[in-house]
């Protein structure tokens, strides 16, 4: 059979080839740069140094580490406890408002998310009309404010994802048989304990796919904090993009690039680990590919 | 059994969450107050001033150019990907489907910066050319996985028999590969014209001085001039983008 190996070679060289060029070998070269010199030109020193690694004990990078991992893990505590019971909603609908009721969900975020983010800026302004209604009920001063701050990071970042973790929540709750509810609660279940005994063990695929989707790019924001967040908040992706463009620091750039891609693999890890955990529990168990639902996808 | 009510509250809470800010984008599209503020009656200035605006329809011209050639590039090699991994299950086509895979969980930011600095590495000048590589490499994997989704309902003995038959390669491309395949295809390309269009992340890190898209035009916008022009580019943008959704959704529809 030589003929079909060499067919496969042919056919499978450009796409193989151009990831390897693209998105391996770039990948490692990140590593790479963080262990050469900074010149002050903005260029990158010849020979090789760990200079660049002592300057991320400087202070001000744990507290944006740190920040952007606790933004992180709220942002995706509060879509899982939203998207829960949203998903819920979804599949509990008769067929025809399901659809619907998805679509509804998915349009907003075909706008630009560039767009989307603009658009809470201007409705958390100081003059918005947002800022004026909480005044109004007296939930706000009116020398509060609202945008620029951690706060509003959040917000917006819930807002970016949450339907990311709807969609793979909504897809387990689908195939979830909810006539075990009503088994549950005839054997004396309250609600809230068949619920949490029954329905959310039945979605677990479903849940670890929204924790990937929604954690991982939450740690890689950049445009968020960058336009919503003040000084003050800044996340590694916003001192990532600084000090590659601005500052033309590109070896700090790549060793936080490096720290990002070290932290990420803490949420793949996990993943990979209850996923094994899974599978031996109950072999049958099938995962699908924790794939975005669209464009958008894993990209905002 | 009574229902709880919670779901459905959570539910109509969430979609007011998700239409707040675009419902008052489009609002303030047609405010002729300078800034969002007050409402200074209903006026098409803004779409007006847009209309003047040079340096926008140059970045909308080139967002334009490089979706159309990213998304040519990414549905030839994901096509092609597709039909390997389908077709010959070897450990090669085990490390293609990670390769393919792995960029979907690398954020943006990260993905952008490594391209970054691939090009620097081989001193290469930031151009509309690198975004179209950097481009075609994140759109590649979505349309390799919509491809691929394509593909496990098509039988391979089709071809085979159609082979026995006596037909050649062109006839089998035209006559079964395009219209059992063409929807995916099509699906795919318009997956990846959308991606790369709403682009900023990446295309910001890998775009040199005065070669800009839409989405990093917007950005620094949004920095300078009037809030009130971006509102109006945005409603604009928003439904060039409905538009091809739309069109997608009959492409998805018509095979399943």
């Amino acid at each position: 059979m030589k003929r079909p190996r060499w067919t496969e070679s042919l056919l499978t060289v450009p796409s193989f080839v151009w990831l390897v060029a693209f998105f391996a070998v770039p990948t490692l070269l990140v590593f790479a740069y963080s262990f050469k010199p900074a010149e002050l030109s903005g260029s990158v020193g010849e020979g090789w140094t760990l200079d660049t690694w002592r300057t991320l004990a400087n202070p001000i990078y744990p507290a944006i580490i740190w920040r952007t991992i606790w933004l992180s893990i709220i942002c995706t505590v509060v879509c899982l406890l939203l998207g829960v019971p949203v998903a819920y909603w979804i599949a509990r609908l008769p067929r025809l408002w399901r659809q619907r009721v998805l679509i509804l969900i998915i349009l907003p975020f075909w706008t630009n998310f560039l767009i989307r983010i603009f658009a809470w800026r201007t409705l958390l302004h100081p003059d918005g009309g947002l800022k004026n209604l909480l005044v109004f009920f007296g939930w706000a001063q009116p020398n509060d404010q609202l945008l620029y701050n951690n706060g509003a990071i959040l917000l917006v970042l819930i807002n970016t994802y949450l339907p990311f973790a709807i969609l793979p929540l909504y897809a387990a709750a689908e195939k979830f048989d909810f006539s075990l509810l009503d088994a549950a609660r005839d054997l004396g279940a309250t609600k809230w304990r068949a619920f949490r005994s029954i329905f959310l063990p039945g979605i677990r695929t479903g849940l670890l796919t929204a924790f990937l989707i929604v954690f991982i790019p939450a740690l890689g924001s950049y445009a968020i904090p960058a336009i919503v967040g003040g000084p003050s908040s800044e996340m590694i992706g916003n001192k990532i993009a600084q000090r590659a463009t601005t500052d033309r620091n590109l070896p700090e750039a790549a060793a936080l690039g490096a720290v990002l891609t070290l932290v990420i693999l803490v949420p793949l890890g996990i993943a990979a680990f209850l996923r094994r955990k899974d599978q031996r529990e109950t072999p049958a168990a099938t995962d699908g590919p924790a794939v975005a639902a669209g464009p958008g996808g894993s990209h905002p | 059994m009574k229902q709880s009510r919670i779901p459905l509250l959570t539910g109509l809470l969430v979609l007011v969450f998700f239409y707040l800010p675009i419902g008052m984008l489009i609002v303030q599209s047609f405010n002729a107050a300078k800034f969002g503020g007050q409402w200074n009656g209903f006026s098409f200035r803004w779409y007006e001033e847009l209309w003047a605006r040079t340096d926008i329809h140059q970045a909308a011209w080139n967002t334009l150019l490089i979706a159309l050639l990213s998304t040519l590039l990414s549905v030839v090699l994901g096509a092609l990907a597709a039909w390997c991994i389908h077709h010959f299950k070897t450990r090669t086509q085990r490390v293609h489907y990670g390769l393919i895979y792995a960029p979907l969980v690398v954020p943006d930011i990260l993905m952008g910066l490594s391209l970054l600095f691939l090009f620097v590495n081989v001193g290469a000048q930031l151009s509309l050319t690198t975004i179209v590589l950097a481009h075609t490499t994140f759109c590649l994997s979505y349309v390799t996985l919509v491809m691929l989704g394509r593909l496990q309902d098509f039988d391979p003995a089709m071809i085979e028999a159609a082979q026995d038959l006596g037909a050649g390669w062109g006839t089998i491309i035209r006559r079964i590969l395009l219209p059992l395949l063409g929807p995916g295809l099509a699906a795919g390309a318009l997956l990846a014209f959308t991606l790369s269009i709403d682009d900023f992340v990446i295309t910001f890190l890998v775009s040199g001085p005065g070669n800009t898209t839409l989405p990093v035009k917007i950005f620094s916008m949004m920095r300078r001039s009037s809030p009130q022009v971006i509102n109006a580019l945005s409603v604009i943008f928003m439904t060039v983008t409905f538009v091809i959704v739309l069109l997608s959704q009959r492409f998805t529809r018509s095979q399943t």
